[in-house]
């Protein structure tokens, strides 16, 4: 057996690209975000770990000021952050389309920094734990590992989401006026449709699932200050690999990237955290455009 | 311009004469320079906590001292030796700056040890924890407060090992701190005729710890080492939690625990850990009484680090107004010869390797239980004195000790 050659029995193996494909689901979820922003605003939006953040904290609040527990969080919360970020695409990202993209990325990350700074200084740096809700605690012993039950449920419910954005985009009519957007926005309007809205709406959207992905992860690590710029470059990579601008790409190199990450962590668990890097910087060499985009 | 001169000096003469002492205080200041993490991993187990705890050592010598004004300032270094490194050069090349302090990061710790070094100025570690600070890369003035690695090992690692945990795993950080720690908790374990059976390093910071928890579930250890701190293990104790290691039987052991961390998880996750600490603010009237008023300001316990740091600047001015001098080698002469004597230390040797030598505490978290409410979160088990936790002074591989 492979496995055996390598010194590791089969059974961590099978463990860790399970877990992998968790830690890939996350990535998918918020790369999605990012591509459909990317695609759409042309807008490199580094304040996305900053709104999934965003999104934990939005769901710590509902449950403890307004008694609206993990389900109720799942549906308010990104609605909330979903908000905030057609506030910020109106008041503040609007003013820069047109130009040079590097000034978005310019704003988004000093937004980014001003959030998280806020934030750790209310807060601190240590988190807030969340508690797993009830129907989802314990776990089931797979054999090979012990699965907990809200592990797998941020693997139904990431897929769940990603599906329904991929059929929003590619099947249905907004999708498409969408699409038309990107390619060439006068045209479109000159049909009539109010392109300025439709930007404004996709903006919220990336946003809102940045914040979904955030009460994904409450129960998971401390509802924290930083989570978001712990993930935030990893996914970026993430999104370079898979094409930028494309949804299926970011689904798939998400949950493939997340796998990749989880077997280096047993094989080599320093390079761990490079690894995601070492395969973008190939990709690049290899297919400048990445693996799902389209050559410019 | 001559006579411009002429009048600097006449007025610098002057102000010599106004106040005697301060003829020996360089640049008439006394300028203490704190790096801290403000905002990252760190920054709840020192950070801003610490720069309170340095102003209230200050405001106990009423803002001056051998006549001369006491000045405090901070920077965030951001756990980068490459920040800490330059900012320390700046403070004490232009800025006047006498001594450094807090220093939480190994690596830190050790960039400014290098430029103390160089400028001859005192460096008071109280965050940073690798017990190499005083051994292997010891300077002959750094001082190493509030506790060290090999403490840790002492505490918590013999206290695993003497209730059965004779096989250990261990998650570690991967840079010199997590190393240092796992190797002085190794050597207490192997003492004590325990095994270490394997460990894996992990990135810092990291946030997903279920991948390494389950490696180490995969060894079969008795007991699972976390060589990490702040974030990191409050990470791998909820990870441990959620995929069921300690029901299944293996213990965690996290080595270097903070109050704020067991603030941070609450005690229904926290409970039953042992941890080592320098201090607890409910030992005694003094401790209760400093950590009440520290926390009138801050809103939250102090840790070990952030204490530390009160009683480190205190001593090195109480060094100063003894002397009536900041000159590096007499303050740290003094500093050496007097005991520390204060909330946080109870006859505190500070030895020529820069070990300061006090006693610490085996402590266990309470169970939701017995807490009576917010912070009252530790039970001190036993108190492991000074000797014991630090090793003599003839273990210490110091080259200038």
């Amino acid at each position: 057996m492979l496995t055996d050659l390598l010194g590791f029995p089969p059974q961590v193996l099978f463990g860790q690209l399970l877990l992998g494909l968790i830690n890939g689901a996350f990535y998918a979820v918020l790369s999605l975000g990012l591509a459909v922003i990317f695609g759409l605003l042309n807008i490199v939006n580094f304040a996305h770990g900053a709104l999934y953040m965003l999104g934990a904290f939005a769901t710590l609040g509902l449950t403890q000021y307004l008694g609206i527990g993990y389900w109720g969080a799942l549906i308010f919360a990104p609605l909330i952050v979903g908000a905030i970020g057609v506030g910020l695409e109106r008041v503040l990202l609007r003013r820069l389309s047109g130009i040079d993209h590097l000034y978005g990325l310019l704003l988004t990350f000093g937004l980014a920094l001003v959030i998280e700074g806020t934030f750790v200084k209310l807060f601190g740096a240590s988190g807030i734990p969340y508690p797993t809700p009830e129907a989802l605690q314990g776990g089931v012993n797979l054999g090979f590992m012990f699965l907990p039950f809200y592990r797998g449920w941020v693997v139904v419910a990431s897929l769940a989401v990603c599906v329904a954005t991929w059929y929003l985009f590619e099947r249905t009519k907004i999708g498409a006026y969408l699409r038309a957007g990107t390619e060439n926005p006068r045209l479109l309007q000159a049909f009539g449709v109010n392109v300025p809205l439709l930007t404004t709406l996709a903006y919220g959207y990336g946003v809102a699932l940045a914040a979904f992905a955030g009460v994904l992860a409450a129960p998971i690590t401390q509802v924290n200050p930083l989570m978001g710029s712990n993930l935030i470059i990893v996914v970026f990579a993430v999104v370079v690999i898979g094409g930028m601008g494309s949804i299926m790409g970011a689904v798939v190199t998400g949950l493939s990237m997340g796998v990749i990450e989880g077997l280096t962590k047993v094989f080599w668990p320093e390079a761990s955290s490079t690894v995601i890097f070492v395969v973008m910087a190939i990709v690049l060499v290899l297919r400048p455009a990445g693996l799902f985009g389209k050559p410019a | 311009m001559k006579l411009f001169k002429k009048l600097a000096a006449s007025a610098s003469v002057l102000a010599m004469l106004a106040s005697g002492a301060s003829a020996e205080i360089s640049d008439g200041v006394v300028k203490i320079g704190l790096l801290t993490d403000m905002s990252g991993t760190y920054s709840d187990v020192a950070g801003p906590g610490t720069i309170t705890a340095a102003e209230m050592a200050i405001e106990e010598f009423g803002g001056t001292v051998a006549g001369a004004p006491i000045e405090l300032v901070s920077a965030d270094h951001q756990n980068k030796a490459d920040i800490s490194a330059n900012k320390a050069r700046q403070w004490g090349d232009t800025e006047k700056v006498d001594a450094f302090a807090e220093l939480v990061t190994t690596s830190v710790a050790m960039a400014v040890f290098e430029v103390a070094k160089q400028q001859n100025k005192i460096a008071l570690v109280s965050g940073a924890a690798s017990s190499p600070l005083t051994n292997d890369a010891c300077i002959p003035t750094g001082l190493h407060w509030t506790y060290n690695t090999r403490a840790l090992g002492v505490g918590t690692g013999s206290a695993v090992v003497a209730e059965g945990g004779d096989s250990w795993f261990f998650l570690t950080a991967d840079y010199a701190f997590g190393e240092a720690l796992q190797g002085d908790v190794s050597k207490v374990v192997e003492a004590a005729g325990g095994k270490v059976l394997g460990s894996v390093k992990h990135p810092f910071p990291a946030s997903d710890f279920s991948s390494f928890m389950l490696q180490a579930q995969a060894s079969g250890a008795k007991v699972i080492g976390l060589a990490n701190a702040g974030g990191d293990t409050i990470n791998a104790i909820k990870a441990a939690k959620e995929f069921g290691i300690v029901e299944a039987g293996q213990k965690i052991a996290g080595l270097l625990v903070f109050l704020s961390d067991v603030h941070a998880l609450g005690l229904d996750t926290a409970q039953g850990l042992q941890m080592t600490v320098s201090f607890y603010w409910d030992m005694n009237d003094e401790t209760r009484e400093w950590s009440k008023r520290f926390f009138e300001k801050t809103g939250k316990m102090p840790t070990g680090i952030q204490a530390g740091t009160y009683s480190a600047v205190r001593h090195y001015l109480k060094a100063i107004e003894a002397t009536g001098s900041d000159d590096t080698d007499t303050v740290l002469a003094k500093m050496r010869e007097m005991p520390v004597e204060d909330m946080f230390a109870n006859g505190g040797v500070l030895r020529t390797d820069g070990r300061m030598v006090h006693d610490m505490y085996l402590a266990e978290v309470k169970s939701p239980a017995d807490s009576s409410g917010p912070w009252d979160y530790l039970k001190i088990v036993r108190t492991i004195p000074g000797e014991e936790a630090f090793g003599p002074l003839s273990e210490s591989t110091c080259p200038t000790k």
